[in-house]
């Protein structure tokens, strides 16, 4: 029936397909049985597809996770591809059930956007990249330079705001794609590109000779990056966050994609309430026992996915740094499994 | 278109809808009523959902701190100014685009309409190669592909630089990098209202002067050679009030700092690519316009004035072009409508027009789409209103009077 | 007086004309050299030419087809033509040019899109060359029911309860215009299909889905068209849709009712009066706060709804000019035939009229096809979206020429195919003789 309406909607230009606001967004997903993810059109290392057409990347597998926890098939999800404009209303409106692109966490867009945050997937910070022969060390000698910088998002702001702090002038030139800034910065259009220093590291190892290139030590902005999700609708923001956080706990307690099974009847209590072999954890959260094993079993834990995607090794080439485990030293933690 | 006289009958219901004096008064009002209903449906939907959303309808927004910076303004703007200032940043570089892609399309179009008649074998081929490339190939296609030729082609300010510098300012005062131009930009000392009043004089003296030769050719038949006085009365005395005032106007050279040309002006590339790119596109449509008003004038036409005596040039200015002109003028209005139009592509290039900054980050950054939309819209309107306003005004002007 | 005269009696054989006026040196006089100005531009434009293949050519030359990234391509081409050589990478294009072409379609399904095309072509025919039977309109209209059951997959049963709403309106217009006159008829038509649509055809469609279950195809969400088939799906869409209500617009425009040619007016003036993309904008950020809270439909449907509207407003100044083209005289003789307002259009007038605007809807298409490209910028992966998403895969990044030059080329195809066309037609329709 819901099919014959959005088929004879286009007819009559008006389509009322199934009311999306009442059941909560976690019954939609599951009503639908397909997760509908918000992604970049294409941002090296962290979401574009491969030449299959599947989608690849460190955010792409957040929603991968979700769906393997909540469906039980991390392939049953509809890839949306946003713009740094287009995410906000596509979440809003629900074309999108949870928007997991590189969207830092702010004050406003937490309150007045009314948006949840679920977590932080990727701590960054905005840094600037120089190629080597120019002769700068510190973002505090760009006085009067040319700066790439990728508009619609936090950067442009931060930007400015260090400058005026510094006292120092530049010139912008705003881009909408990494792609396009990759252009105009490799053909010496700009002196210095500013964006995420996770983009500027994927960036840079993708360019003919990376070594040429430096990334300046300042960081001038605190990017916590994490998925968002629609204000008001707890029990799906629990579910994602706890996802994550499965994900994250995993790689604490050295469950992996591969010893996954055997680690079922671990002896450690945490481990099997994670992996639902004691206790419901998974009922409390309106899904069953094993979501959090299909979750972690899909691309591994959050160590094994940051390895695979963006870490040392790939292109991208990123050390843990402040996302590593907090027992080794960075801000990744998750909250007892308890 | 019924004329039975029944005008006696008596007035009953069904008139409303078999009578045809009534039923169109009927239709409209049932028009009326279902726009009407239509209008308070969608001003009661989107009332209920921006509450729903804890939105309200204001457009205080505008005299908020901006907070992000532009790279090319016309009028003074820095980040601490507000977002209704952006808006207006983003405006003028709106008009600027307009006004010199009209200019531009309208003599790339011009010049190739002509040239894809000539004779000339390879030039009419390569006018029909331009004109058939740029119509079958998306604007947006061709505004990214002009970026990335002026991006790779042009050489970096880092290539002027050193004994063995790849790259060289033409003149020793323009500099043409992947950045943009940078040229020489006037001064103006004490005195230089001299300089300039006499260039306005001398401009008002063009005028006069081409009235008068003109009538006098009216009168007596006789043709001046109009073109090298007024060329003279156009520079000589600025020239010589320039002398006199003791040189109040120099000209401020961009020179290479540590990263860039610093002094002089400075054109942008985004809008240079901006606009390069809309010209050239709208040119091609414009080319052929002007091909088909040429068409349009049967070969009598010319045949007579070349019977006249007339020379090729002048046949073209006198006789083929004003006419030609009245077939030309409706397409063309078209044309600076869309490329007024499609110059809200900017934001491909990251040129800062109106859509980019009210359009673009303002509506990111405070997450008022609905009133953003709505002066975007309206402004957009109101130009286009207004060009092809002013063109269909000079349209009936030219257009053939019979009488 | 002198009777000597001097008769020659063996002709002299013709001599060949002179080498100046003969063959590729009097065409190159004619055509290249006829004047100063004219050389001047001959060599000018042969040295650009010249100047622009030098450049691009080994570009060409040096392409590589096979490697599995650009790295690779770099160190073939360095190796192959020497370090400073620079080469095309097409290997890209062989990679990716399922996705262009199909964007996220499952591949084991491209024949559905591939036999969509190849009956979009079927069922323009009729419509565009008078030389096919008229018989094969019938398929023209089956034909978007079609195309939606092959692109969108699911039941058969859908598209046949749609026509059948048609069907069902045209019955209750014959049963009841007899009885109760032409307007009557219309209302009740109407009614009768919009009532099928609503309420009937829902459970009509699912009986008609457990009779016959093998008509269903497997359902593909329209998130997953991309690169040129979602260009043509909008704007083969856009154009079809926008035809009858440009159609109703240019009507409403020259009703002389003083309210309805407000609202026409008012609403293409507007469409025209602003960009594409601000149309876009508001698909993307404001329809769903214009329309009933918890309305929610997709972004490929709201652009095409939004790109429909678009090409109406220029279809309706389209037919407009059509219908202002028709002597008076038309206008008059169906009058004086007794047809009423809308036989003498559905008969007369609107034939005639459409006829004559055959180019220019020629030429709307080929615009609107062109700004289908648009929908890149509120991110759906049309061919200039997909370049981005291309670029943006470690293997591919920095590729610029090679995925601009193949979009642009195929664009260039289907529009110079289709302007050459609507040229042909001009010509067959111009009655002037010049």
């Amino acid at each position: 029936m819901t099919k014959i309406k959005a088929f004879i909607g286009p007819a009559v230009f008006l389509t009322f397909a199934a009311g999306a606001a009442t059941a909560g967004t976690l019954g939609d997903v599951k009503g639908r049985d397909v997760l509908k993810c918000g992604v970049n059109t294409g941002f090296a290392g962290f979401a574009y597809p491969d030449s299959s057409g599947r989608w690849q990347g460190f955010d792409v597998a957040i929603c991968r996770a979700v769906a393997a926890a909540v469906l039980g098939d991390q392939d049953k999800i509809e890839f949306v591809p946003t713009t740094g404009e287009t995410r906000f209303t596509a979440l809003t409106s629900g074309e999108i059930d949870v928007l997991p692109r590189n969207t830092t966490w702010t004050f406003t867009r937490d309150v007045d956007l009314k948006f949840t945050f679920a977590g932080v997937n990727y701590y960054d910070g905005q840094g600037f990249m120089v190629r080597k022969d120019l002769g700068v060390t510190s973002a505090k000698e760009l006085d009067g330079a040319t700066i790439c910088v990728q508009t619609g998002t936090t950067t442009e702001l931060n930007l400015a705001d260090y400058f005026k702090t510094q006292g120092i002038s530049y010139q912008p030139v705003p881009i909408q794609t990494p792609a396009e800034a990759d252009q105009q910065f490799l053909g010496g259009a700009c002196d210095a590109y500013t964006t995420d220093a996770s983009q500027l590291a994927t960036q840079r190892g993708t360019y003919p000779n990376p070594a040429d290139y430096i990334i300046l030590p300042e960081i001038i902005s605190k990017e916590p990056l994490g998925p968002v999700v629609r204000q008001g609708d707890d029990e799906w923001a629990d579910v994602v966050r706890w996802t994550y956080n499965a994900l994250v706990a995993a790689e604490e307690y050295g469950v992996t994609k591969k010893n996954i099974d055997e680690m079922s009847s671990s002896e450690n209590p945490e481990v099997r309430r994670l992996l639902g072999t004691e206790g419901d954890l998974g009922r409390m959260l309106g899904l069953d026992a094993d979501w959090a094993k299909r979750a972690i079993a899909a691309n591994g834990n959050y160590g094994e996915i940051f390895a695979e995607t963006i870490g040392v090794g790939t292109p991208a080439n990123i050390e843990r740094g402040l996302n590593a485990l907090w027992i080794n030293g960075g801000l990744q933690y998750s909250p007892p499994f308890r | 278109m019924t004329s039975i006289d029944v005008s006696r009958e008596q007035f009953r219901l069904s008139m409303l809808l078999y009578d045809t004096r009534y039923r169109s008064l009927t239709i409209q009002v049932v028009a009326m009523i279902a726009l009407m209903s239509a209008a308070a449906w969608l001003v009661n939907n989107t009332v209920e959902n921006l509450s729903a959303l804890g939105k309200d309808f204001s457009f205080r927004f505008l005299g908020q701190r901006a907070g992000y910076d532009i790279s090319q303004t016309l009028i003074p703007y820095t980040n601490d100014d507000t977002h209704a200032r952006a808006a207006l940043v983003g405006i003028v570089n709106t008009l600027l685009v307009a006004f010199v892609g009209c200019l531009l399309a309208t003599a790339i179009g011009v010049t190739m309409g002509v040239l894809r008649l000539s004779r000339n074998w390879i030039v009419a081929r390569l006018a029909a190669v331009y004109v058939d490339g740029f119509r079958n190939i998306p604007v947006l296609l061709w505004i990214l592909a002009t970026m990335a030729v002026i991006t790779d082609t042009a050489p970096a300010p880092s290539a002027f630089r050193g004994d063995n510098a790849t790259a060289s300012m033409i003149f020793g005062s323009v500099a043409v990098t992947n950045r943009g131009v940078y040229v020489p930009w006037p001064i103006f000392g004490p005195g230089w209202q001299i300089v300039v009043g006499t260039f306005l004089l001398s401009v008002i003296a063009i005028l006069v002067f081409g009235r008068w030769a003109k009538a006098r050719q009216d009168a007596t038949g006789q043709i001046l050679p109009t073109f090298w006085i007024k060329l003279g009365l156009f520079v000589l005395p600025v020239l010589i009030a320039d002398q006199i005032a003791g040189r109040p106007i120099s000209l401020d050279y961009p020179e290479l700092q540590r990263f860039n040309f610093e002094g002089g002006g400075f054109l942008d590339k985004s809008f240079i690519a901006l606009t390069l790119a809309l010209s050239l596109y709208t040119g091609a449509f414009i080319a052929e316009a002007v091909r088909a008003g040429i068409q349009a004038i049967s070969r009598g036409q010319s045949e007579a004035a070349a019977a006249l005596g007339l020379r090729s040039g002048r046949i073209m200015s006198l006789v083929i072009l004003p006419q030609a002109l009245r077939v030309i003028i409706p397409p063309l209005i078209s044309q600076y409508l869309n490329l007024t139009k499609n110059s809200s592509l900017a934001i491909a290039v990251g040129y800062a027009d109106v859509r980019a900054t009210l359009g673009g980050i303002t509506m990111n950054q405070t997450g008022r789409e609905l009133e953003c939309m709505l002066l975007l819209m309206g402004f957009y309107l109101i130009l286009s209103l207004l060009i092809s306003g002013t063109m269909n005004w000079y349209n009936a002007r030219v257009a053939l009077k019979e009488r | 007086m002198h009777d000597v005269s001097f008769v020659r009696h063996e002709m002299l054989s013709p001599q060949p004309a002179p080498a100046s006026q003969v063959g590729p040196l009097r065409w190159a006089r004619e055509n290249l050299f006829s004047s100063i100005l004219n050389s001047f531009l001959t060599i000018v434009s042969a040295a650009a030419v010249i100047l622009a293949l030098a450049h691009l050519w080994p570009w060409f030359a040096h392409s590589v087809w096979h490697a599995g990234s650009l790295r690779e391509c770099r160190e073939m081409i360095a190796q192959r033509w020497g370090e400073d050589a620079t080469g095309a990478c097409f290997a890209v294009i062989r990679d990716r040019w399922k996705q262009f072409l199909f964007g996220f379609y499952p591949s084991e399904l491209y024949w559905r899109p591939t036999l969509s095309f190849v009956l979009l072509l079927a069922a323009l025919a009729p419509i565009l060359f008078s030389a096919v039977p008229r018989r094969m309109l019938w398929f023209s209209i089956a034909f978007p029911g079609i195309v939606y059951w092959l692109l969108w997959g699911g039941s058969l049963a859908l598209p046949i309860c749609v026509y059948a709403g048609f069907l069902v309106g045209m019955l209750v217009h014959r049963l009841v215009g007899p009885r109760f006159g032409s307007l009557l008829a219309l209302i009740g038509g109407v009614l009768a299909t919009l009532i099928w649509w609503f309420y009937l055809a829902g459970p009509v469609a699912g009986l008609l889905e457990t009779i016959l279950p093998f008509l269903t195809l497997e359902p593909v969400a329209s998130k997953r068209f991309g690169g040129f088939m979602l260009s043509i799906v909008i704007g083969a869409t856009g154009i079809a849709f926008s035809l009858p209500l440009g159609v109703l617009l240019a009507l409403g425009r020259r009703s002389g009712l003083f309210i309805i040619q407000s609202i026409c007016i008012g609403f293409i003036e507007f469409i025209r009066g602003v960009p594409l993309i601000t149309l876009l904008l508001v698909a993307s950020f404001l329809l769903n706060i214009f329309l009933p809270p918890g309305t929610n439909f997709d972004i490929i449907l709201r652009v095409i709804i939004m790109v429909t509207l678009f090409s109406a407003a220029y279809m309706a100044e389209t037919i407009r000019g059509g219908l202002a083209a028709l002597p008076r005289g038309q206008y008059e003789a169906a009058d004086a035939l007794g047809l009423d307002y809308w036989q003498a259009m559905r008969l007369v007038i609107m034939p005639q009229a459409l006829k004559i605007s055959i180019p220019n809807i020629v030429n709307n298409f080929i615009s609107l096809f062109k700004d289908t490209t648009l929908v890149a910028i509120i991110a759906l992966l049309d061919p200039i979206g997909l370049v981005t998403s291309i670029r943006a895969d470690s293997n591919w990044n920095g590729i610029v020429w090679e995925l601009y030059g193949f979009v642009a080329l195929i664009f260039f195809i289907c529009c110079y195919s289709m302007s050459v066309y609507s040229k042909h037609l001009e010509r067959r329709l111009r009655t002037d003789h010049r």
